[in-house]
């Protein structure tokens, strides 16, 4: 019989899979259409309060120190799509598990040779791929301000690999609270509440002192994308972002196999 | 050929298996016969490689389930019980994923996909979106999918269930031409179905096995008293108690009839055949014999005895 390379072929399965499933059922587009539209609107305010001040600092030439577009517009874009990407990831990750196990898909899953962990990183990447995608369409923004001004091309690219990085330990901690239930909405809730508390940790930091302030900052998921959307790939923030991906990536693949005993 | 030694599978306090062991040997197609929550499903999610037993082993093809897992799943295909399908996928599109998932290289891919689609005649349909699909053409999709790659063994759980009379004889059909060719462990609680595909029978009730054996044997173990259909032509009263006085008969019943003619079942003692003293009685007393032959115990009534008996009364074969 034909047994095949293993490994990389069941991740390439079951990543392909994934895409297809992604793209025949609506709820890509519904979130495609939300995050372009609100993202949208974020640019079309921002580029119309830097127009008014740059208007006025044409008159006033004190104001137009420090006025740029990268800090003015793509910065503070970047700030508000990871806020979307806090909203939309659980729609993205919630079905990955949930689904499959009420259908009753994953039983025949698990019983195709590949290996737990293929099944995981397959399903990961194309997450992973999807909301590649999802922040690709939007870099129509930063091509419409480079059609009449000059924006700094290396924060954008760093930006953008922050923001990925982002939605990697997002997608990573959906893919655990997708694991953990037959219900998508549970699945999504879960994930939500999970992620919000990830970002308002920081906030625990202004109340906190010493160590446990610093301890609080530094797992505040938000604010290791700041160094990216200024051009800094800083170690820091790169192990923190893999960190967290990976820690949750490891508790999903025990998940799984808690379930498999469960049955 | 599946080696099962001693499994056991327990969910929280509850014992859904307890000790099964038994053997199916190489192109033999075996019934798992029982009743609802006899403990079918788990047995074959265990062999299946779904999940571990909480102790016991089990062995496919020599490979160990719970060493060699990937192994003993590359050699088998399975049809879970409810036939869970990618339903917005086309029967191509599924099928192609299936063969991926189980590792074959993108040209013979092509190849088995072409031949699991002929063999489960679903070529009209291969390019429906399996969602649109009946039933039956559902289950052909899910037979298709687990004889994808060739497995030499096959386990389906409940692989008729749902389906109309049509529908049931074609996945049977399907499934009886698999003989001899594949290993094959279904599941069923249809006593029918285990005579007509299977070679052997192992009824398990309350997570044990009960009995292991041919459907035929297995129907003649099984009964206690022997029974003979009689039709007769006469007055019924005078003919019940006739026939109630005769040594050896246990029990007389008139099933049907109008006038003189009346239907009885005689039930005599086992290993006793009283079919020539009968016949000479209802001639000998004047009246009409139209007919007399042994009943012949069916299987179902063979499960009913079975699972409504304490395992211990009967002959466990192991």
């Amino acid at each position: 019989m034909d047994i095949g390379l293993g490994g990389p072929m069941g991740i390439l399965a079951i990543f392909k899979k994934e895409m297809r499933v992604y793209f025949a059922s609506p709820i890509a587009y519904a979130v495609f259409t939300i995050f372009l539209v609100i993202s949208g609107f974020f640019f079309y305010t921002l580029l119309t309060y830097f127009s008014l001040i740059s208007a006025q600092a044409s008159m006033n030439p004190g104001l137009a120190t420090g006025l740029n577009v990268t800090d003015g517009i793509v910065r503070p874009l970047f700030g508000n799509m990871s806020v979307i990407l806090l909203f939309v990831m659980p729609l993205i990750t919630m079905r990955l598990f949930a689904e499959e196990r009420k259908q009753g898909t994953l039983e025949l899953l698990l019983t195709y040779p590949v290996r737990d962990a293929e099944v995981l990183l397959g399903k990961f990447l194309a997450a992973t791929a999807f909301s590649g995608l999802l922040l690709l369409t939007t870099a129509l923004y930063p091509l419409l301000l480079a059609l009449w001004s000059e924006p700094e091309l290396y924060p954008i690219l760093t930006g953008y690999l922050g923001l990925l990085l982002l939605a990697m330990a997002f997608i990573s901690l959906g893919l655990l609270c997708s694991s953990l239930t037959e219900n998508q909405i549970v699945a999504a809730t879960l994930a939500f509440g999970a992620l919000l508390l990830f970002w308002i940790i920081g906030w625990a930091a202004m109340l906190a002192e010493g160590d446990w302030a610093l301890l609080f900052r530094y797992l505040s998921i938000v604010d290791h994308l700041a160094s990216f959307t200024q051009g800094v790939i800083e170690t820091k923030d790169l192990v923190y972002y893999l960190g967290v991906t990976s820690f949750f990536l490891f508790a999903t693949l025990k998940s799984m196999e808690i379930r498999r005993w469960k049955g | 050929m599946i080696e099962v030694q001693g499994l056991t599978k327990v969910y929280g306090n509850k014992t859904a298996i307890d000790n099964l062991t038994f053997t199916v040997e190489q192109g033999e197609v075996v019934g798992f016969l029982g009743p609802n929550g006899a403990g079918k499903t788990t047995t074959m999610r265990v062999l299946s490689c779904f999940m571990p037993p909480s102790s016991g082993t089990a062995k496919v093809n020599g490979y160990d389930i719970h060493t060699q897992a990937l192994e003993v799943r590359r050699r088998i295909g399975y049809l879970p019980e409810h036939n869970p399908l990618y339903t917005d996928f086309t029967v191509t599109q599924y099928l192609n994923f299936v063969g991926e998932a189980k590792g074959l290289s993108r040209l013979s891919r092509r190849q088995k996909v072409g031949e699991v689609i002929e063999r489960c005649l679903l070529h009209d349909t291969r390019e429906w979106i399996i969602g649109r699909l009946s039933k039956g053409y559902r289950q052909r999709v899910g037979l298709a999918q687990a004889l994808l790659g060739d497995p030499p063994i096959l386990i389906l759980d409940e692989p008729t269930i749902g389906l109309d009379p049509k529908q049931i004889i074609e996945i049977r059909s399907l499934i009886q031409d698999m003989q001899g060719e594949r290993t094959v462990i279904l599941s069923t609680h249809i006593l029918p179905e285990v005579s007509m595909v299977c070679q052997r029978v192992i009824i398990i009730n309350g997570g044990r096995i009960v009995a292991v054996d041919t459907p035929e044997s297995l129907t003649h173990r099984l009964q206690r008293s022997t029974q003979v259909r009689l039709h007769i032509e006469g007055p019924p009263d005078q003919i019940t108690d006739r026939l109630r006085e005769m040594a050896g008969v246990l029990r007389v019943e008139t099933t049907d009839g109008a006038g003189a003619l009346h239907r009885y079942l005689v039930e005599t003692e086992k290993e006793r055949d009283l079919r020539q003293e009968l016949a000479r009685v209802v001639c000998g007393s004047g009246w009409g014999l139209l007919e007399l032959r042994p009943v012949d115990m069916s299987l179902e009534e063979v499960f009913i005895h079975l699972v409504t008996e304490e395992p211990d009364s009967v002959t466990v074969d192991r």
